[in-house]
């Protein structure tokens, strides 16, 4: 095989034998050529072990496996197994041939549109960071800045410069959503959406938009990480995917995070000026974040044990502003979305009421949908509450003080709101049976980024 | 202790009579535990599906049209086969996560005790294997890691011949196919079939049949899954 078309499919990989589909003999000249090293699968340093793919640690997560060549049992990693069992004796292979060189694309994107003010100062931050190549930079936005927009100007220096670029996301869902309109974005450009379920998975593409969890199989491959969502789950509560994400980045090359609730660790480095990063105050259309409001409701958990959504919630359904927005209903488990939709299409039955959740096999037609506004309520648990956008919808979380909606998460979800410069605001309730900490951290901080946008 | 399937930790509870006699080790959680589904009730005698008569509506037709005896005796499953099961078993065999087997431990055994006891004491546990190419892929035969659970002598008596996967099959072309199995040893002592699941019956009775051929007085199957 031509040795470019093997760099262009290998390099930057870090993969197992049989992910490599070149036949065996070719397989070991290659190796004797040293186009590709193996290297150990899994480190053991006593009592500890670590998978050289997905950094797992955990112990209960290392399984033992009776070898069928050597009787002997072998260590393997239980926690990527999805993804190809991971044992001590296989090596993972690296390739280690000459690098690839990815075109430099001329004036590669396509996109049209035109950037506000506060947008286009972080879109320069972000293009001087790439080009100077630092090391990483945090861009905090406010919900709705338009922060995709903001990555255009960034990418297309890279392309120029001739450099691997990777969007990386926690959920399939958002890259379902980026593809197109990176596509769109940058028409001349081969673009790869890597998921569990995407049909092409090989990630031989210059620019990439995978799920965190796809990063597994990289090392050494992008010149440009961008990290999308920093703080959401499972990102920040799974070690092993800021190890991926860290691996698949080439060394010297520039990580970009985004974000528009940095979490407390992430704050605090910025306060020190450990961690660059440039802020977006403002929503894309100028107008501010929609500001929540507490309802409270005394019989609410006797309420949702039958789920039955509070009286309040009617009374404020019945006496909204806008009558005709759509209305976006968070509840905090799969089980209540269920049956609060179920109650509320009997409840109201001039309206048509779906529920969408983790476990449910139609929820992208279902997102769909209702963006077409084919139905006028969408009961939901928190796999919506970021990455999605609707154009015009009030909000209301039942339950709000539960321990699943976390600060970072109801500033998210009351960023759903106003989000179309046709109709840029919208009600965020949140009925509550005693307010938490994190709402009224949340409301603190969307009243602040306020305030830093200009408003008052 | 960490759930085999969550891998959530598990508090052992602590009563007096887990302090008198130890507690049974679990390998799932409670809420794991509670998606798997025994067979319980009325099964038909010879495959084990559920069914009020003393045998289902397809061992009857078998048995009018079949044009030799049965090789199989009866066969036990302990497990129906639901969504859990159906993302447990190809975490197991298929992806092969070796350790995932030993969740069922406890329910197969205890399902020979409860139901195959009365077999002689010299019967042999003989596992289904696996061909040499798919034992090459997959690094185990989790039929010969359910034999190991059983108080029985476990012996790999059959090989078999590579063919295209079972699961990969239609119905008919299951109950038709050759028979891929053959015997490296005679046997004289009853056989309990061991194998994870019971779909059409027809990998199980081809075992039986070749046992049968070759000495073997009785054959009896014990399965964790009625597909």
């Amino acid at each position: 095989m031509d040795p470019t078309e093997l760099s262009r499919r290998y390099g930057g990989k870090l993969l197992l034998r049989q992910e490599i589909l070149i036949d065996d003999p070719l397989f070991e000249t290659l190796l004797n050529a040293k186009y590709f090293a193996p290297c150990s699968a899994i480190r053991s340093k006593w009592p500890f072990h670590q998978c050289q793919r997905c950094g797992n640690q955990k112990k209960s997560l290392f399984g033992r496996l009776p070898c069928h060549h050597c009787g002997e049992l072998h260590i393997y990693c239980r926690k990527c197994i999805e993804m190809g069992r991971v044992v001590e004796n296989s090596p993972l292979y690296e390739w280690t041939g000459p690098e690839h060189m990815w075109p430099c694309h001329q004036n590669p994107c396509t996109w049209t549109g035109e950037l506000t003010h506060a947008q286009q100062q972080a879109a320069d931050r972000i293009v001087s960071a790439i080009v100077n190549r630092e090391r990483e930079l945090l861009t905090w936005a406010v919900c709705g800045a338009g922060k995709t927009e903001m990555l255009f100007p960034g990418i297309a220096k890279a392309l120029e410069l001739g450099q691997r670029v990777c969007i990386a996301t926690p959920r399939a869902d958002v890259v379902r959503e980026l593809q197109p309109r990176l596509n769109k974005a940058f028409s001349g450009i081969y673009i790869q959406g890597l998921f569990s379920g995407s049909l092409e998975k090989d990630g031989t593409a210059q620019l990439i938009i995978t799920t965190t969890h796809q990063l597994f199989r990289f090392k050494r491959a992008f010149d440009v990480m961008i990290i999308d969502e920093v703080d959401a789950f499972p990102y920040t509560s799974d070690a092993s995917l800021p190890f991926a994400a860290t691996r698949a980045k080439k060394e010297g090359g520039t990580t970009l995070y985004l974000t528009a609730t940095p979490r407390r660790d992430q704050q605090l480095q910025m306060t020190r000026k450990k961690l660059p990063h440039v802020f977006v105050s403002k929503r894309f259309h100028g107008y501010p974040l929609p500001v929540p409001i507490f309802d409270m409701c005394y019989a609410l958990k006797k309420n949702l044990q039958k789920s039955v959504p509070p009286n309040a919630f009617f009374k404020w359904f019945t006496s909204r502003e806008h009558q005709n927005r759509q209305l976006l209903v968070f509840v905090p488990t799969i089980k209540l979305a269920e049956s609060i939709a179920q109650k509320l299409s009997a409840e109201l039955p001039d309206y048509k009421v779906m529920a969408v959740h983790a476990s449910d096999d139609e929820r992208e037609e279902r997102v769909q949908q209702f963006r077409g506004k084919q139905f006028h309520i969408l009961v939901t648990t928190t796999i919506l509450e970021r990455g999605v956008t609707f154009p015009s919808v009030d909000v209301a979380i039942l339950d709000a003080g539960h321990t699943i909606f976390d600060e970072a998460a109801l500033v998210q979800i009351a960023g759903r709101a106003g989000r179309s410069p046709d109709d840029p605001t919208g009600e965020v309730v949140f009925f509550h049976d005693g307010r938490t900490e994190a709402m009224v951290k949340a409301v603190k901080a969307i009243k602040k980024m306020n305030k830093r946008g200009g408003f008052h | 202790m960490n759930c085999l399937w969550c891998d959530a930790a598990m508090i052992p509870e602590l009563s007096w009579k887990t302090v008198y006699w130890l507690s049974e080790p679990k390998n799932l959680c409670p809420s794991c535990r509670e998606q798997l589904t025994i067979i319980q009730g009325r099964r038909c005698n010879k495959c084990s599906r559920l069914s009020d008569d003393e045998f289902c509506s397809d061992c009857r037709w078998w048995k009018l049209h079949a044009l030799q005896e049965d090789p199989l005796i009866c066969n036990h499953s302990v497990f129906a086969y639901n969504e859990r099961m159906q993302d447990m078993i190809s975490k197991w065999k298929y992806r092969g996560d070796y350790c995932l087997g030993k969740a069922f431990a406890r329910d197969y055994y205890n399902a020979f005790n409860h139901n195959l006891s009365f077999m002689a004491s010299g019967t042999i546990a003989v596992p289904i294997p696996l061909s040499k190419e798919r034992m090459a892929e997959r690094g185990f035969n989790q039929a010969k890691m359910l034999a190991d659970f059983l108080p029985l002598k476990s012996e790999e008596k059959l090989t078999r011949t590579h063919h295209e996967k079972q699961s990969k099959k239609t119905r008919r072309e299951r109950v038709t196919s050759s028979n891929p199995f053959h015997v490296t040893a005679a046997i004289n002592a009853p056989v309990l079939l061991v194998d994870d699941i019971y779909t059409t019956g027809t990998t199980l009775r081809h075992a039986a049949y070749v046992l049968k051929k070759h000495g073997c007085p009785a054959v009896y199957a014990l399965t964790l899954i009625r597909g």
